[in-house]
């Protein structure tokens, strides 16, 4: 599809400045290169300002709940594994109320494609705390400041057992379609945390805020180091935000592991009821 | 023993781990295999160890549809089945046990027959397990009612050869043990209650299975795709068939990480074209009412098999109930058509689960198989179903990419065309209010026409594929029974006694049948409601509906089925009843 095929009547709601602009356009910009179409490919969103990019790619998709897009997206690539998945959530979608979904599908290694958009607050809701916000942030739920330290979704997603865990700006919009494809390229489930500053809501995190304090693993840096990548998840601070693949592993998905849809999905499979009458008779 | 209604009941009680189902469901088989039809009604309450099990099986030329109070036979083995159950033996009715256990009997009354067998030492001389035990017992029951112990041989080489020859010789030969011992001491007492039915032709038209069982196979009789179960008493048999059977279909069953992974997996899989499926009890339905409603909104087909214990919370979990009859209609925010079946038997679990996929694909909706523990786990006769027979109705499904479409177009019936992603067609399966293309709309007038359109769905699904209720009985009855689920059975048994009472059974509980009841019920002289739950839900649905209030309500709660012989007594009570 082109830029323009991809166009849909409608024109982005969020803020100007908003991060979810740039994850829109770099999402966009790698579906053009990779060729992902309605032939190929679906979206799944949860709810909360991200989930509004279904409205604006004219991909098929799914918009779920809060917090339930994964198990959507698992569903759909169990169907329809032919399918490239993308599961567009957010981060107190997905981390807070989709918490457990999170763990058990990075766990199970859905061949999946997770954009996390990271803006580490409420903002749909106008602003409140969030399970990234950081500890002592004030926020219209915690006007006195954070009392909980944040998860560190990577960390997490590597504990789990997803096998592609990377964090992207959503301001270096080449670098974060790279990403896209690359982790959609991969098979298992792919995490992308992308920070992305919401200029209404969110005065810490801000775009300088980012642009400021994060920098890129080096060449020097081997992902395929679990201790390290973990070790490395849990670094965050000033001019210590690491951008890049922290974690990558080659693992068997669980979608191979169907000898079901070994050969078409399951979709395709025809109805195998010549076999009826012998299950039946095991109850006689 | 004596037969006096020509129903042979038998009950096997001992300690949890004996393999007291076991025993029943072979006995079972071989009354099946006979041509005897046949009811199980298994007890076990919930103890993880030591707890006391308890299974009756009744069998009959005709069709059994209840447990009995009382039994001809009783299977002992511990003193806590003879000290629980010597009272709920017919008079003239006999005890298996073992002779050389220190048996107390003193309590038992003097007409019921004293059958001691040496269980245990027989069982060592088949081999040195005492699993063989069981065998024994069946067998010499078998004895005693003139079953065929060569059916009993042919079923223990198809259930256990897969253990081995030297297991199943050993086993074969503590059936022969039994058997002749019964033969050789009990010469006076054998009956040929169970005996071969001469007109009954092999293979044999009957299976018996539980309504988990039936729920696992209509869903695979209806070309199942998917399905995501989370386990939860008293279902978890539903998923165990499923997950057993999954690569020689071609379909898939997946445990997820809670039941509210597992709906949503479910709708995600029917979104994406498959059948898909997801079954719970009532504590797992209420996780899933988040999903219930996306399904709805989204207009993504998905069968949900609803499996009643008593609530609220953890409740009773190994007994029955009827208690969720309104949440499975209400809960959730907001209207949409959903599609709620109640079958009241392993058959109609069997067909009604099936249908549930046909009409979830055909009005892209919920639709919600709603049973009770009992169904779930007795072990009913069903007639052999008719493969051939079976077609599968997937309604206005799209798999070719069309030009201009529309997901959520405006039609007459209201059903849309439904497409799948992959084929070509953009659209977004939307929970947030959409237009017909599925983008988010929250202006007014869309509103209006999408949840009209929505909600015409059940309009046209009442007109096309509701039927009537059955009516069973005399037509112009002067008392009508309302009820539905399980209590068909004991209400059905209970219905022999009297000539001028008929039952209404209701299985479609929304569409409902409301006109329908509506004649029925204001044509009889006086109606009994029978529910097992604590407000009588389905007569105030009744209420609701017809605006007819049925102030007679036999309400049981305690989660034990309810026995024919109580429907009787409370029939009796009624002014202007005729016993037959």
């Amino acid at each position: 599809m082109t830029q323009e095929e991809l166009k849909t009547p409608f024109t982005p709601n969020w803020c100007p400045g908003c991060g979810n602009l740039n994850i829109w356009a770099a999402f966009k910009n790698a579906a053009v290169q990779e060729g992902w179409d309605n032939t190929n490919t679906a979206l799944v969103a949860g709810i909360g300002c991200h989930g509004h990019i279904l409205n604006f790619v004219k991909l098929t998709s799914f918009e779920g709940l809060h917090g339930r897009a994964l198990p959507v997206a698992s569903g759909i690539k169990m169907a329809n594994n032919r399918l490239n998945v993308f599961a567009h959530v957010g981060d107190g979608d997905c981390l807070g109320e989709g918490g457990n979904h999170f763990v058990h599908s990075a766990r199970r290694n859905h061949d999946i494609t997770v954009l996390l958009h990271d803006n580490t607050l409420y903002a749909l809701t106008t602003g409140q705390t969030s399970p990234a916000t950081e500890r002592g942030m004030k926020t219209k739920s915690t006007p006195a400041g954070n009392p909980d330290d944040p998860v560190y979704p990577l960390a997490w997603a590597i504990a789990s057992g997803a096998t592609f865990v990377a964090r992207a700006y959503s301001g270096h919009m080449d670098k974060l379609m790279n990403l896209i494809i690359e982790a959609n390229n991969h098979k298992g489930f792919a995490l992308i945390d992308i920070l992305q500053p919401c200029v209404t809501f969110n005065k810490v995190c801000t775009h300088a805020m980012y642009q400021q304090n994060t920098y890129y693993l080096g060449d020097d840096y081997d992902p395929t180091n679990k201790k390290e990548a973990f070790m490395k998840a849990y670094e965050f601070g000033e001019k210590k935000i690491p951008l890049g693949i922290f974690y990558r592993e080659e693992k068997p998905t669980l979608e191979e592991g169907y000898v079901q849809i070994a050969e078409k999905p399951l979709i395709d499979n025809e109805p195998k009821l010549e076999g009826l009458t012998d299950l039946f008779k095991k109850y006689t | 023993m004596v037969n006096k209604d020509n129903v042979v009941s038998v009950k096997i009680g001992g300690p949890a781990g004996t393999g007291v189902k076991s025993v029943g469901l072979m006995l079972a088989k071989i009354a099946a295999r006979s041509g005897y039809q046949v009811f199980d009604y298994i007890e076990y309450p919930s103890l993880i160890k030591g707890g006391h099990n308890v299974m009756q099986v009744n069998f009959s030329t005709e069709k059994v549809t209840a447990p009995r109070a009382k039994s001809d036979l009783l299977i002992a083995f511990d003193q806590i089945t003879i000290d629980l159950h010597f009272s709920e033996i017919e008079e003239g009715g006999g005890i298996i046990y073992d002779s050389e256990s220190k048996a107390d009997l003193s309590k038992v009354d003097k007409s019921i027959s004293l059958y001691g067998i040496p269980l245990k030492k027989l069982a060592h001389e088949a081999g040195e397990k005492t699993i063989f035990l069981n065998i024994v017992a069946l067998s010499s029951a078998l004895g005693l009612l003139g079953g065929n112990n060569e059916t009993f041989k042919k079923l223990i080489e198809e259930e256990y050869g897969s253990k081995g020859e030297d297991i199943v010789n050993a086993d074969k030969k503590a059936a022969d043990l039994g058997y002749n011992y019964v033969l050789e001491n009990f010469k006076d007492d054998l009956r040929d209650y169970m005996k071969v039915i001469d007109s009954f032709s092999s293979p044999t038209p009957y299976m018996v299975l539980t309504g988990n069982e039936a729920a696992a196979l209509g869903a695979i009789s209806a070309g199942l795709q998917f399905a995501a179960i989370y386990p939860m008493s008293p279902i978890s048999n539903i998923l165990h068939v499923l997950a057993a059977n999954q690569e020689k279909f071609g379909y898939i069953y997946k445990q997820p990480e809670d039941e509210i992974s597992a709906i949503n997996m479910s709708i995600g899989a029917s979104y994406a074209g498959a059948r898909s499926m997801t079954a719970t009890s009532g504590g797992g339905f209420c996780l899933m009412t988040e999903a219930y409603g996306l399904a709805g909104i989204t207009e993504t087909p998905l069968v949900i098999v609803e499996g009643m214990r008593g609530g609220p919370a953890t409740g009773l979990p190994t007994w029955s109930g009827q208690g969720d009859l309104r949440m499975v209609l209400h809960s959730h925010q907001d209207d949409w058509p959903r599609i709620v079946l109640t079958p009241g038997d392993v058959q109609e679990t069997y067909e009604l689960t099936a249908k549930a996929f046909d009409l979830a694909d055909k009005y892209q909706t919920t639709v919600v198989v709603l049973i009770d523990k009992n169904i779930c786990e007795n072990d009913e006769t069903m007639m052999f179903p008719n493969v051939t027979d079976l077609k599968i109705d997937r309604g206005k499904f799209i798999k070719e990419k069309v030009e201009d479409y529309k997901r959520y177009e405006l039609s007459e019936d209201g059903v849309s065309p439904r497409s799948i992603p992959g084929v070509g067609n953009f659209f977004i399966a939307n929970s947030d209010e959409h237009d017909e293309y599925g983008y988010s709309s929250e202006e007014i007038e869309n509103r209006n026409i999408q949840m009209k359109k929505r909600m015409q769905k059940l309009i046209t699904c009442a007109q096309n594929d509701m039927p009537n209720p059955e009516v069973f009985g005399p037509e112009d009855a002067d008392i009508t029974v309302v009820s539905w689920g399980s209590n068909k059975g004991s209400i059905l048994e209970a219905l022999k006694s009297f000539s001028n009472v008929n039952y209404v059974h209701v299985t479609w509980m929304n569409p409902f049948p409301t006109e329908f009841l509506s004649n029925v019920l204001s044509k009889a002289k006086h109606v009994v409601d029978i529910e097992c739950n604590y407000t009588g839900q389905l007569a105030d649905i009744v209420r609701e509906k017809t605006g007819i209030e049925i102030k007679d309500r036999f309400l049981k709660l305690d989660g034990r089925i309810i026995y024919p012989a109580e429907i009787i007594e409370k029939l009796n009570s009624v002014e202007g009843v005729k016993k037959i």
